[in-house]
């Protein structure tokens, strides 16, 4: 499929965007195909591929962003999660009213710019901690203290003790489990008088936008909910241009001399561990930026929105793309989104209306008794309705089936070679043409 | 005297970390002690830490015996380890249910485990003391399926993957947990649930009048058999001595015809089976159960692993000990909600000042 992929987007004119857009056209195309099956309207449609976009693109920002710490620098990170937590805490915890209402968590006060670039520092802050004395020990005891650290970061973020505290005077909140209020997002102001109410009248950019594809049955929010999206996808399109520039730049050159041999680049009079801990900084950041645009998104954030769990789902997305890829990692989350995020639950819809199953049982023996009389149709309707189970069970299959069978991802074996000049082309070491795997 | 404060100044300048934790760790016993002299903390207080330290500090070393060894022999950090212990735990309990209830409720409630269906723990009323027979069916089925899992996961997953690096077999294993967790979830559903039931007889000590109950004195008594069981069977039989080959070198000890696939299988099986009879003991004793109790642990059994050097059996007994009893003594200075962020803290500090363990200095045994 890695073969059949790059074959695609050697034929198709424009390369890895055109191969992108293509994997885009062919999800809308699958996803419009499965709404019109289930006989949604034209405001249903929009909302499924904006839903689809918007975790495509969430999932794209992220993976691009471990595809620096990961798939250049060889960096293993499993802390993502608690990263992304120190991002989105940290801008709502300097951006949140001084003088809160009643129930309300204070905080600084300060405007969403300053909240953002704040959140993405402290998460690089975060990452450099966990780096800078991390980065002697081994890969796997990286992957242990990362994901021991972002345990700590959510702990932290959930505990009591700390829903309010103050430091120097200064009143600060993180809400404990039941979180915290996030600003409100600045689209809402394009489409809306009073940005805090979808209720309050529409600006005239929201009349015309409301009354074009309110014209075709598209729903206010919906419309509010694309703008943000798209938000996204031109992140996403930063994001990409960002790590191919850092990819291509001399900088980059080390990273990937560090992820094939630290020792030789060492030698070469790199000291590697301060490009490590540069590249896991900035990392970090854009993690931090991933979860604040992902959360953004919502009114409010809790700590359970960065259980370890997303990290792995962020790094399945990564790895069916191909680590080392920029292009992989945009379309791993892609392609993580629409057939194992958002798939199953299309197709439980549409296997719910097509096939009467009748009441799912409430059991798994109840469901698998019948199987005795050879009547499947119990244990297929529990499978339905405990999907939300079995779809991390079809992730966890995934993932070892690429570890096993495809460890480079769908893209990864176009991984960028280290050298300025390809050496890997000689013709009579056809052994190493994938760019110099030790291995 | 010169050397003595040159060595000390050596110390002070490239340990500078090190010598901060041993700071530290000096202040807080002078604090205890100073706490216990003024009565802040009562004698019974601290000896009750202490008995809930051990009894979860033996569970986490017994399954960090299993985890340390697949590490040292096997060369990754085996992420699915939690769920081994899970897995473990729900086989060996519907076979005590199974057994413990015959007759009074019908089999297919019984195999749910009350986590849904009908069999409550009160109408099963399942302990060491009212249903011997049944736990002990029950335990000798959880290493069973401890053993049985750990060697299908190997030959489904691990053995096609024998010489990748590390991290590949890192990865393989996240996904193994993931999917296990899971199917876990999918049978037993997602709710956490009673599992013991019945009145316990309770042991009072004299003086301190300290007071432990019948299923934690179980626990100790099966966690430390085991433990002397696997120190006997490395110390004593030619497996052991190949185990400990295989940890140092593995090229060498293939080399020398040590058959290295039988080494890898058996270190599964004794991983297995301990990792399935700590998750039976800890629901035991816990009295509760669900689909991802072993995750939850997981990180607590690798700071055992860490904190007393991998490879080192020893050192995953002791690692385990003094993380449950630092969890629980911890209690004493920071709030309940921080003492697992305090235990996954005190493995970095340890991963950063001493990556080969406090108690190491032999790998394996």
């Amino acid at each position: 499929m890695g073969v059949s992929a790059d074959r695609l987007s050697a034929r198709l004119p424009g390369g890895d965007g055109a191969l992108i857009l293509a994997v885009f056209l062919a999800l809308y195309a699958g996803f419009g195909l499965l709404g019109v099956l289930l006989g949604l309207d034209a405001n249903g449609l929009a909302s499924t591929l904006q839903r689809i976009t918007f975790f495509a693109a969430v999932y794209a920002l992220l993976a691009l962003a471990l595809n620096l710490q990961w798939g250049y620098a060889g960096l293993f990170n499993i802390g993502v999660a608690g990263f992304m937590a120190v991002g989105v805490y940290t801008m709502a915890m300097l951006t949140a009213p001084t003088d809160p209402g009643t129930g309300g968590l204070p905080g600084l006060g300060l405007p969403l710019p300053v909240g953002i670039v704040g959140g993405m520092l402290a998460a690089a802050l975060v990452g450099a901690l966990a780096a800078l004395p991390a980065l002697r020990l081994k890969a796997d005891y990286l992957a242990i203290v990362t994901l021991a650290l972002s345990e700590i970061i959510r702990i932290v973020y959930n505990s009591t003790s700390l829903r309010t505290f103050s430091i120097a005077g200064v009143d600060l909140g993180t809400g404990g489990s039941q979180g915290l209020a996030l600003p409100t997002n600045p689209i809402n102001a394009l489409f809306y008088s009073d940005a805090r109410s979808p209720a309050s009248p529409p600006t005239a950019l929201g009349e015309a936008a409301f009354g074009l594809f309110g014209a075709a049955g598209v729903q206010h929010t919906t419309v509010v909910d694309w703008t943000y999206t798209l938000v996204l996808v031109v992140f996403v399109w930063l994001f990409y241009r960002l790590l191919s520039r850092v990819g291509n730049s001399p900088f980059g050159r080390v990273l990937k001399a560090i992820r094939e041999d630290e020792l030789v680049a060492r030698s070469l009079g790199k000291d590697t561990g301060r490009f490590k801990i540069k590249t896991f900084m900035l990392g970090c950041a854009l993690m931090g930026l991933g979860g604040i645009l992902w959360q953004g998104s919502q009114s409010y954030v809790s700590p359970n929105n960065f259980l370890p769990i997303l990290t792995f789902y962020i790094f399945i997305a990564l790895i069916i793309g191909g680590s080392g890829s920029n292009t992989g990692s945009v379309i791993g989350g892609a392609l993580f989104v629409g057939l194992l995020f958002e798939g199953p639950t299309f197709v439980r819809r549409l296997v719910a209306q097509q096939i009467p199953l009748g009441d799912a049982p409430d059991t798994f023996v109840a469901a698998v008794e019948p199987l005795a009389s050879l009547d499947v149709t119990p244990l297929l309707a529990y499978a339905l309705g405990n999907l939300a189970s079995l779809r991390f069970v079809l992730a966890g299959v995934v993932l070892v089936y690429f570890v096993q069978t495809r460890p480079k991802g769908l893209l990864g074996h176009r991984k960028e070679i280290a050298a300025s000049v390809d050496l890997s082309e000689r013709p009579n070491r056809p052994a190493r043409a994938d760019g110099g795997e030790r291995r | 005297m010169a050397d003595t404060y040159s060595r000390g100044k050596r110390v002070f300048v490239e340990r500078p970390l090190e010598l901060v934790l041993l700071t530290v760790g000096v202040a807080l016993v002078a604090d205890l002690l100073s706490k216990l002299a003024n009565g802040t903390v009562t004698v019974l207080t601290l000896s009750i830490f202490l008995k809930d330290g051990i009894v979860i500090g033996l569970v986490i070393g017994l399954a960090g015996v299993g985890l340390s060894m697949t590490y040292s022999i096997l060369n990754f950090a085996n992420f699915a380890h939690g769920e081994y212990l899970t897995a473990g735990a729900f086989a060996g309990w519907v076979a005590t249910y199974l057994v413990a209830g015959a007759g009074t409720v019908s089999a297919g409630d019984l195999f749910l485990l009350g986590v849904s269906g009908g069999a409550d723990a009160g109408t099963v009323g399942a302990s060491v003391f009212s249903t011997p027979l049944a736990v002990l069916v029950g335990f000798a089925v959880a290493v069973a399926f401890g053993v049985a899992l750990a060697l299908a996961l190997d030959r489904l997953v691990y053995r096609p993957m024998r010489g990748q690096g590390a991290i590949s077999l890192l990865i393989a294993s996240i996904g193994v947990a993931l999917a296990l967790r899971y199917l876990l979830a999918f049978v037993f559903g997602t709710s956490r649930t009673g599992i013991t039931g019945g009145t316990l007889p309770t042991y009072t000590v004299p003086v301190i009048d300290l007071i432990f109950n019948a299923h934690e004195l179980a626990l100790v008594a099966a966690a430390l058999a085991m433990m002397g069981g696997v120190h006997l069977l490395l110390r004593r039989t030619k497996l052991g001595k190949a185990m400990r080959a295989m940890a140092d070198n593995p090229d060498l000890a293939r080399v020398t015809g040590i058959p290295t696939e039988r080494v890898v299988r058996a270190t599964w099986i004794i991983g297995g089976g301990l990792t399935g009879a700590a998750g039976y003991l800890v629901v035991l004793e816990t009295g509760t159960i669900s689909f991802d109790y072993g995750w939850t642990l997981l990180l607590l059994i690798f700071a055992a692993v860490i904190l007393g050097g991998i490879g080192s059996i020893y050192g995953a007994m002791l690692g385990g000990l003094t993380i449950g009893i630092a969890s629980t003594l911890s209690l004493i200075w920071i709030p309940s909600d921080f003492t697992h962020a305090a235990a996954f803290a005190v493995m970095i500090l340890i991963l950063l000042t001493r990556p080969s363990g406090l108690f190491s200095g032999v790998t394996t045994a």
